[in-house]
């Protein structure tokens, strides 16, 4: 056996839809040897996933590999029994999921569920299994590695999930991982700490692995080379430092365009002025456990402030205490200068109607029975009262602004819209109204960067025509930078910085706001390198690696 | 684990409001029933002076409001009154040889959870192991012959199942005997020789519902992110339906398994009927013709009680399956 592990040839997937197969992968090829780490990238329905389980001979329901072949060390995934790939399964190539939260069993506790493939597969007694997974907890940095493993999933927090679940994939010492996205539900801080501990159990072990990411800046710190896929069809392929300095197709390169879209400056605010929201004070609970603290800002007309933080940080919750959800305990949130009551219930039409919302999964946000027609229609009725023509010709005047023909789509369900395209409805939805301000919550973040350009640019087009505000509250801080005139940095229910963006992103920085900048990954295979060093975090354990192998 | 005490105790503080609020509904229908006992007894012939005679001895010619509490007060210190039937109206209603209604009832109502509990024995295993089955072969022949073996028997009356099994298991093979004619003092396993095939029928009955909430619960949990982990680890298909998915699929399961317990205690009269078994059902339904209302009160209270009590017990498993709750953060 030469040194390549996995050999993957014309590989064809196809889905079954409507009584018909559709080919999702038409074709592709790679070689992985052993201890190399491959990164396929691309946007979602590209086919990197199905690719990435294809890998391990394993297909979803619904799906088929319809032709080509995929010999992991060897063996023929594509024709072995179910009983020789389960047997390879776990123990010679594993698998990391995207969502850890989602693909831990919330029935059993995370030591139980690492043993597992461990004793199953007969690779190691329950004792030995345990007590080394316990070792990769500790090599993983995960707190209180002796007894986090004793715990359910619900009682660890995303980011040890997920380096859980690194450590169960380690637990027979695969030849091959795959890693769906790993790191995609994390925050910035979180994504480095995994990032860092994935990348160095990686080397230690001399694993092989197929990084999948849509985030470009993300593979170029884990991986070896690079695959792009677009739509089932390979792009290209290179090494990783050839393929960002010097990428060859069109398509590569407007992927590495997209962090470019900014927006002009815009001049500073007149001190006079009255914001058209004006949060002051405000101190909110969710019953009896304090979230915000003492938070303050404004936001003036035709302005966009970014809201950025962690999860948890409280940028959500302040959307809530404005929109009146979650009314302040105390404080008062002010619109053109006057005071709002704090709960919706008690604000009229007029005020409920100057405020709106769009939020960050339209999948659950539209109603999936009604029409767009009926969805854009519903809020026109009950703000302004429009019926029947009127009512029709203000829905068509909507899907214009947001650029979709209304002969078209009017009479679409939310199912038969593209992710894109179902955010345009969101924002249709809350136009409808014919508000002055509105709350945009993470609405790019499920969203490809092609597309989430698209949706940032009309909104910044509707900004300019119609003079709105936005709160914009996102924890990317590349769309902060192009979206953004003013910025409130949130960490723990309390506001830690907040200025014009031009400031924002020039030091002196307040510690925080230093962290959450220096953690975005940047498209240098070097970054995370540099970046562990000068924050002086060593190799993970390397004193270990003898003692364990 | 505090929390959940708390939820415990107010399940059962919310079964007790509903057991007394189906005690008032029991009472209004029992005495909205048209006729009354002393009707009943004395026939078409009866002068009016007579049945007011005898309405009056048991009480009946009292207001509602009267009759109601001191029927609850008796119920609280465990009086369920004096069967009318057993009274003597002769001899001046009386003697001290009057069987209580409790006492009247009581070994009714064993028989009638033994033999809710062997049916139970068979049926919930037997269903579950289907279910678990029929999961894992799913859309295959077995899974479709499991499906219209217990949709059949559940769509057929229950009179016709039981006269297929005595034709089968004790007409043609004399396996087991076609009466249950149990009676106080009978052995452990002569009582459930003759209890067979009454809960063999019930079985046939209730085996579909239970099933088929297995089979669903647990296919509905086979596109979980965690199951598709637990392929990708190369775990065997029926560890990861057994291990994986059933632990989450608890709850839907443990409630209709409750459903079908309370009809074993409160449904089976027909069955009670063919198989001349005596259970609380044959004892209720001749109660109700010849209007004996306190027995009828007392059994209509006690199939609530039993469906209460069940449900109460599903939601608090249901609850306990639950990691989520069982250990808070």
């Amino acid at each position: 056996m030469s040194g390549t592990l996995l050999k993957i040839r014309n590989l064809q997937i196809e889905g079954r839809a409507d009584e018909t197969w559709n080919p999702i992968i038409n074709g592709i090829d790679f070689d992985l040897n052993k201890g190399e780490v491959l990164g396929l990238i691309g946007e979602s329905g590209a086919g990197k996933s199905t690719a990435g389980l294809a890998a391990m001979g394993f297909t979803r329901d619904g799906c088929r590999i319809s032709g080509g072949t995929v010999e992991f060390d060897g063996i023929d995934l594509v024709n072995a029994s179910a009983a020789v790939k389960r047997g390879l399964l776990g123990k010679r190539i594993a698998y990391v999921a995207q969502s850890a939260a989602a693909s831990f069993n919330p029935a059993h506790k995370l030591i139980e569920q690492h043993v597992e493939a461990p004793v199953q597969h007969g690779v190691q007694d329950r004792a030995t299994s345990q007590a080394d997974g316990i070792e990769l907890y500790r090599r993983l940095r995960l707190p209180d590695p002796d007894n986090i493993g004793f715990r359910y999933p619900h009682q660890v927090s995303g980011g040890q999930l997920q380096r859980a679940m690194t450590a169960m994939a380690m637990s027979c010492r695969p030849d091959l991982i795959i890693f769906d996205e790993p790191t995609t539900a994390l925050d910035v801080t979180t994504q480095i700490e995994v990032l860092a501990a994935i990348r160095d159990i990686v080397e230690q072990f001399d694993t092989a692995a197929i990084y999948i990411t849509h985030d470009l800046a993300v593979v170029a710190q884990m991986a070896d080379k690079i695959k792009v896929l677009l739509k089932g069809d390979e792009v290209e392929e290179a090494d990783t430092r050839t393929m960002l300095s010097d990428p060859k197709e069109e398509y590569t390169k407007s992927l590495w365009a997209v962090r470019s879209f900014q927006r002009p400056a815009k001049p500073a605010i007149n001190t006079g002025a009255t914001p058209v929201i004006s949060v002051q004070n405000v101190t909110a609970a969710y019953g009896t456990v304090p979230v915000l603290f003492d938070v303050n800002f404004d936001i003036h007309q035709g302005r966009t402030v970014a809201v950025v933080g962690e999860s948890g940080s409280g940028k959500s919750t302040a959307a809530r205490c404005i929109t009146g959800l979650l009314p302040p305990k105390q404080g008062h949130i002010e619109f053109d200068g006057v005071a709002l009551p704090l709960d919706y219930k008690k604000r009229n039409k007029d005020q409920l109607r100057q405020a709106q919302m769009i939020y960050q999964m339209a999948d659950t946000a539209l109603n999936p029975r009604k029409s767009i027609g009926e969805i854009i229609g519903r809020p026109v009725q009950f703000y302004s009262g429009l019926t029947g023509a009127d009512k029709r010709r203000r829905v068509e005047q909507l899907l214009e602004q947001i650029e979709l023909e209304p002969t078209q789509y009017i009479n679409r369900l939310p199912s038969e819209l593209s992710g894109g395209q179902k955010q345009r409805v969101g924002i249709a939805r809350a136009l409808a109204a014919d508000p002055k301000f509105i709350i945009c919550d993470e609405v790019t973040s499920a969203l490809d960067q092609l597309v989430a350009e698209g949706i940032l640019k009309l909104l910044a087009d509707l900004q300019d025509t119609l003079g709105l505000s936005y709160m914009f509250i996102t924890h990317d801080l590349a769309t902060v930078r192009s979206i953004s005139d003013e910025v409130v940095v949130m960490k723990d229910g309390r506001v830690v910085e907040q200025g014009p963006k031009a400031d924002m992103f020039q030091p002196p920085h307040h510690p925080y706001t230093d962290l959450l900048l220096s953690s975005v990954p940047e498209m240098d295979p070097d970054w995370l390198t540099e970046l562990l060093e000068k924050r002086g975090i060593d190799n993970i354990g390397d004193a270990a690696v003898g003692k364990m192998v | 684990m505090g929390s959940i005490a708390r939820i415990i105790l107010q399940r059962l503080a919310l079964g007790l409001l509903t057991l007394l609020i189906v005690s008032m509904v029991i009472f209004v229908a029992v005495n909205a029933l048209p006729g009354d006992f002393a009707q009943q007894i004395l026939g078409q012939g009866a002068t009016p002076e007579a049945i007011e005679a005898i309405r009056k001895d048991l009480g009946l010619d009292q207001n509602y409001f009267l009759r109601y509490f001191s029927w609850l007060g008796n119920l609280l210190t465990g009086n369920l009154g004096i069967s009318f039937a057993q009274m003597n109206f002769a001899s001046n209603m009386g003697g001290d040889q009057l069987i209580g209604v409790a006492e009247q009832i009581r070994p009714r109502f064993m028989n009638t959870m033994f033999l809710a509990g062997v049916t139970a024995v068979i049926a919930v295993p037997l269903s579950i192991i289907l279910g678990l089955l029929a999961a894992l072969y799913r859309n295959t022949v077995f899974d479709r012959a499991a499906n219209i073996t217990t949709l059949s028997s559940i769509s057929s009356p229950e009179f016709f199942l039981a006269y297929i099994l005595i034709l089968f298991l004790a007409v043609l093979n004399p396996v087991f005997p076609s009466l249950s004619n149990i009676f106080d003092g009978m052995g452990f396993g002569d009582r459930l020789n003759k209890t067979m095939l009454p809960a063999l029928t019930l079985t046939l009955v209730v085996t579909a519902h239970m099933m088929r909430m297995t089979r669903a619960a647990i296919i509905n949990l086979l596109a979980s992110p965690y199951i598709e982990m637990a392929r990708l680890k190369g775990i065997s298909p029926m560890r990861v339906i057994v291990k994986h998915a059933l632990p989450n699929a608890l709850a839907p399961i443990i409630n209709v398994i409750a459903l079908n317990l309370a009809y074993l205690i409160t449904g089976v009269v027909v069955v009670e009927v063919v198989f001349v078994y005596p259970g609380i059902g044959q004892l209720f339904v001749d109660s109700v013709k010849i209007r004996d209302i306190p027995v009828v009160q007392a059994c209509c209270l006690i199939f609530a009680a039993a469906y209460i009590l069940l449900n109460l017990a599903a939601d608090i498993m249901s609850i306990l399956s639950n990691p989520r709750l069982r250990h808070p953060k």
